[in-house]
């Protein structure tokens, strides 16, 4: 996948001085009639900002209010109140027209794609130019950029039906890119796909936001979506935004239950089932404590269990575990027993090296 | 058969193929507009005007369940105003197209609602107008289904088409009435019913196969 880029002229490649937000969310709320009339709250008071060139993750269950939230932005949805600023224009107020300009600054792709089944992969690439009224030969010059960069200059004469899903996103993706957006929605691009095919989606993702410079606000239910291209992550629970910051913070040190819950389905966090099984609160004479060792930041890569037998003769038993990487910095997560009678050495021992240290329970 | 009998079934058949024409041609021109805005009228749809919807819906209803021979009869006044006379096979055209362009229509709005309303969004997303939505996203898409019920369209004219010699209008079904009925003329109706036949399953396989070769949905061999 080295194919050439289409526009960079008017993009630098890295903004080192963070920018006004591209897009801000003030106090937005989306409030709908409910099947008896009542009111349902499906967004409440939601403040959320993209700085520029960034990749901002919403993380949700379904019906947690993250498909609505990513259509305040284009204006597919209007919020009942707040605003929406998109480069520098409240998309919540703009008149029809305008907003249809507007829109060409955001591109948007789908979990289902939705292609045209009647046109081809160029002629759908080329339908947003043609409904923004480029003439023919910029059209066609611009669809053969954007194949090219999606990689799929040799499947332009294919239809819908004939690709496979990665590369029907590919030509959702060109299709987005195709009137040189500022920002790319991303609602749930990659569910419908294998974790293949979605390995190589969200690298392109990544490809075209470091190199165009493009922002992309993106909503998924997985977390390893998140954790492979998004450099910010907003968690959402019931229409509200319960945890937001850096990717790297908010997943090794969550806070909220629902990031928990998220995280508690990732390898290593979770306890195997014949300690969970047995894990009891009380210390146990003779037994284990059973810890959770967060490593991260500096010390994420140190020797520490093998420091801890060397230096105070403590042998720990290592129940579980995982060693990562979240946007690109590494991080592990260890589940380790020891002794009940060397537990606060240990805890002593491994604040030193400033490791989140967290006791679980114990087991006989 | 006599020649005179193959002269006066070529006159019919060509006097029925003119009048089915011409009504399926003026009846997509008002069917297809009217279908469209039917399809995309409802309420939070595109040109969201619930009660002109209704009100349309009901008018096509109307027609649509009044008998053709009592459509036929009931509107002469108006056939009079548009083809100058009620008699004859141009006057026959009105109440054929009248007939056709509900009909026309529903089928219509039928096909167009079947389109992904994904597409529909996609189309917004990326900044496209009601208009524009309409010509470049939902009648190419429903393109396919717009042939195969204008096939059902045409097929149903056929069969009208042998009502309309009631009011002078001709065609094959007048001629199997007046000759293989009326004057005892078997072979007249039998010939009649075999020119139906065959025009029906001519009009059913192009529309099938122009149906199949515009959908794109299918992987073709």
């Amino acid at each position: 996948m080295n194919a050439p880029i289409g526009y960079l002229g008017d993009q630098p490649l890295q903004r080192l001085v963070p920018a006004d937000p591209i897009v801000r969310l003030e106090k937005v709320s989306k409030i709908f009639a409910g099947r008896d009339g009542s009111p349902v709250t499906a967004l409440g008071e939601i403040n959320l900002s993209v700085q520029q060139g960034s990749i901002l993750g919403v993380i949700g269950r379904s019906g947690a209010g993250k498909s609505t939230l990513i259509r305040l932005v284009n204006g597919l949805e209007k919020p009942s109140s707040g605003r929406v600023i998109v480069d520098g224009a409240d998309i919540a107020v703009l008149p029809e027209k305008s907003l249809r300009h507007a829109r060409r600054s955001i591109g948007m792709i789908f979990q289902h794609f939705n292609l045209l089944s009647s046109r081809t992969a160029a002629q759908n690439i080329a339908l947003p130019l043609e409904v923004a009224g480029y003439d023919r030969a910029a059209v066609k010059a611009r669809v053969e950029e954007l194949l090219a960069l999606v990689g799929l200059t040799d499947k332009r004469n294919r239809y819908p039906s004939e690709l496979s899903g990665g590369q029907k996103q590919r030509v959702g993706i060109a299709r987005a890119l195709a009137t040189k957006p500022k920002v790319l929605l991303s609602d749930e691009a990659t569910s419908a796909l294998d974790p293949e095919t979605t390995r190589s989606i969200l690298d392109l993702l990544a490809r075209i936001n470091a190199e165009l410079g493009l922002t992309i606000l993106l909503i998924t239910h997985e977390m390893a979506v998140i954790r492979s291209i998004a450099r910010e992550v907003a968690v959402i629970e019931g229409g509200h935004i319960v945890e937001q910051g850096d990717v790297f913070d908010v997943f090794t040190r969550p806070q909220h239950e629902v990031t928990r819950s998220f995280l508690a389905d990732e390898a290593g966090r979770a306890l195997p089932p014949y300690v969970a099984s047995r894990l009891q609160a009380e210390p146990v004479a003779g037994g284990q404590a059973v810890l959770r060792i967060g490593f991260r930041g500096p010390h994420a890569t140190d020797p520490v269990l093998a420091r801890l037998a060397r230096d105070l003769n403590i042998e720990a038993n290592i129940l579980a575990g995982s060693v990562d990487e979240i946007a690109g910095r590494p991080c592990g997560t260890l589940v380790i027993g020891v002794p009940v009678g060397s537990l606060a050495r240990t805890l002593d021992f491994l604040k030193q090296y400033g490791l989140d240290t967290e006791v679980l329970g114990h087991v006989a | 058969m006599s020649p005179e009998m193959i002269r006066l079934i070529a006159a019919s058949t060509g006097e029925t193929l003119y009048m089915v024409a011409v009504s399926a041609a003026i009846g997509t021109l008002f069917g297809l507009p009217l279908g469209v805005f039917l399809a995309t009228s409802g309420k939070g749809e595109l040109y969201a005007a619930p009660w002109v919807n209704r009100v349309l819906g009901a008018i096509v209803n109307a027609t649509r369940s009044t008998p053709f021979i009592i459509l036929v009869v009931a509107i002469i006044p108006f056939t009079r105003l548009i083809a100058g006379t009620s008699i004859g096979t141009n006057a026959a055209i009105v109440p054929l197209t009248v007939a056709a362009t509900p009909f026309i229509a529903r089928l219509i709005e039928g096909a167009i609602r079947e389109v992904d309303q994904g597409l529909i969004e996609a189309a917004r997303a990326f900044g496209a107008s009601p208009l524009q939505i309409v010509l470049k996203v939902l009648i190419p898409e429903a393109l396919p289904g717009i042939v195969l019920g204008l096939t059902l369209a045409v097929v149903s004219l056929l069969g009208f088409s042998a009502m309309v010699g009631a009011v002078g209008g001709g065609g094959l079904g007048d001629l199997g009435i007046r000759y293989g009925y009326q004057r005892f003329m078997p072979d007249m109706m039998l010939a009649v019913v075999v020119v139906l036949i065959v025009l029906v399953q001519a009009v059913q396989s192009i529309g099938d196969r122009l149906a199949r070769h515009l959908n794109k949905r299918i992987r073709h061999a």
